[in-house]
């Protein structure tokens, strides 16, 4: 198989402060690459370097074999999708759900938009209600549903998750993440999800980085990370206090 | 002192008439440790809030009783309730960058909780009420108190302007801390240690604790009693030791749809609701 994403040596600085310093990470087509961290480790200024919202950065940044500069072609942006942690942020206000699913398809020139957006609501179980509905009268997971079929639109290849279930209740939250993995199976997708939740990462992603301070301190497998085979005191500090509560 | 509420009702006035958010719902909260777990809308917050008497202007509540320590907080004057409210029974809010004041040092703010809540006849100068303050924010294990009393909650991380919410709730030595969601715009590790900070003042200040969660398994850590909500309800009551023999399958459902690093689930259990919960 070959690496969908390859990210090396990536830089990113913030006036004199040196908020990423030096990550390098490989994914490979159709699989999930997990990162976390503590707030300020840089987890999500990897992710915003790599969807283009951060032009500054060094290093070296390639997906599908293509090297990304600062400034993305059009084309980047509709095979690249990021979801948003909070969907009350990432919807606007005063626009309807079809609004919000026809934009990017507009966008890129995409025909039969009436067709695809009753499909990109039934895929995300969403009734076809829903679809002139204002973001306000919609529940947190119907909104966060809303914004997954809004990246799925435009077909991408990647899709980039920045807590996509933090701002959910439990309950909600394993619906989205049972969505998420049903729709990667079927397309094929590749993800790169950041999140502070250590249980929630290592249930979608089957590689794991964590970061501290803006370095990737270690990588392993999800499995090595529930078997306890973490070696930085980071990771394993992170794992102690995940486990502890699941004790009780 | 005792907290009491007998078949609370809270409900909102919409066009479509009344939207009932918290019914029948009874506890008794003595010098312990409860928790209140629910997701959101499940009135949780608003029972809490109802012992102080802050809910929102259009909010109908009733109830056989609600009192604290003997006072009934539905009949008493606002004058009375000011004397509980922060003097007796603080509120923790979730998010500090929020709930503090942005224009004021974090020492300052402290200084005046002190300050206000002063017993009558003793003495409340400036001076001391700062001194007091740095010793407030000494027990929430500050390191540099001096710093952090100079400092604008801007300038303090979230754990650390958490930190300050707490001492200047504790600055008034109440009875009854109310935390809702004290740790939710949190990171994990700070998370913990702000929880066990909590737990640390409360018993031994002899205080009661009351926390207010979506998180169960968190919950059940810190409490020593956990009322589970659903829609408006307490479903059910447990030890908090006792969350393996949950019995209402609200709350087994969400203690199985967690994520967990223990055992590896292909898919996540989802809580199927049943409309028979609401009966």
């Amino acid at each position: 198989m070959t690496d969908m994403i390859e990210v090396a040596d990536l830089r990113v600085h913030f006036g004199p402060v040196e908020a990423v310093k030096g990550v390098s990470f490989n994914v490979a087509e159709g699989a999930s690459f997990g990162i976390v961290g503590e707030s300020g480790s840089g987890k999500s200024t990897v992710l915003r370097a790599l969807s283009g919202l951060n032009p500054d950065w060094t290093g070296s940044m390639r997906i599908a074999g293509q090297a990304l500069t600062p400034k993305r072609s059009r084309d980047f942006f509709r095979r690249v999708q990021m979801v948003f942690q909070d969907p009350y942020g990432s919807l606007h206000p005063r626009q309807t759900v079809d609004r919000a699913l026809s934009e990017p398809l507009v966008v890129h020139g995409i025909g039969d938009i009436e067709g695809r957006i009753l499909r990109g609501l039934a895929e995300v179980a969403l009734p076809a209600t829903a679809r002139f509905r204002y973001p306000h009268q919609l529940s947190g997971g119907q909104r966060q549903r809303v914004a997954i079929a809004r990246a799925l639109m435009a077909e991408p290849e990647v899709l980039l998750l920045d807590e996509p279930t933090s701002a959910l209740d439990v309950s909600v939250q394993a619906e989205v993440l049972n969505l998420l993995s049903d729709i990667q199976q079927q397309r094929g997708l590749t993800y790169v999800m950041v999140s502070h939740n250590l249980a929630v990462v290592s249930h979608l992603c089957a590689q794991i980085g964590v970061m501290q301070g803006g370095e990737m301190v270690e990588m392993l497998s999800a499995d090595d990370l529930r078997a306890g085979r973490a070696k930085h005191p980071h990771t394993i500090e992170l794992r102690t206090l995940s486990t502890e509560l699941e004790e009780t | 002192m005792d907290v009491v509420i007998r078949n609370l009702h809270i409900a909102f006035p919409t066009a479509q008439g009344e939207s009932v958010a918290v019914r029948d719902v009874s506890m008794r909260i003595g010098t312990e440790k409860l928790g209140i777990v629910g997701e959101s809308g499940s009135g949780k917050s608003l029972t809490a809030r109802s012992i102080l008497r802050l809910l929102p202007h259009n909010a109908r509540v009733t109830a056989d009783e609600l009192s604290f320590d003997g006072i009934d907080v539905q009949r008493a004057s606002e004058k009375q309730m000011r004397a509980i409210r922060g003097r007796r029974a603080g509120l923790i809010m979730q998010d500090p960058k929020y709930s503090l004041n942005p224009v004021m040092t974090a020492g300052a703010q402290i200084a005046e909780a002190w300050r206000m809540h002063r017993p009558k006849g003793q003495s409340r100068s400036k001076r001391e009420a700062m001194q007091a303050a740095e010793d407030l924010l000494t027990q929430v294990q500050i390191r540099d108190p001096k710093r952090v009393a100079a400092a604008y909650p801007h300038q303090l991380s979230g754990g650390m302007g958490q930190r300050v919410m707490i001492a200047m709730m504790l600055a008034p030595d109440p009875e009854v801390l109310i935390a809702d969601e004290p740790t939710s715009a949190l990171d994990a590790t700070v998370q913990a240690e702000i929880l066990r900070l909590l737990e640390d003042l409360v018993s031994r200040r002899g205080m009661a604790l009351i926390l207010i969660s979506h998180d169960l398994p968190l919950v059940s850590h810190f409490c020593d009693r956990v009322a589970v909500m659903y829609a408006g309800r307490v479903v059910e009551e447990l030890r908090a030791g006792e969350l393996a023999r949950a019995s209402h399958p609200y709350t087994k459902g969400l203690l199985d749809c967690l994520p967990t690093l223990s055992h590896q689930q292909v898919r996540l259990p989802v809580l199927v609701r049943d409309p028979s919960w609401l009966e």
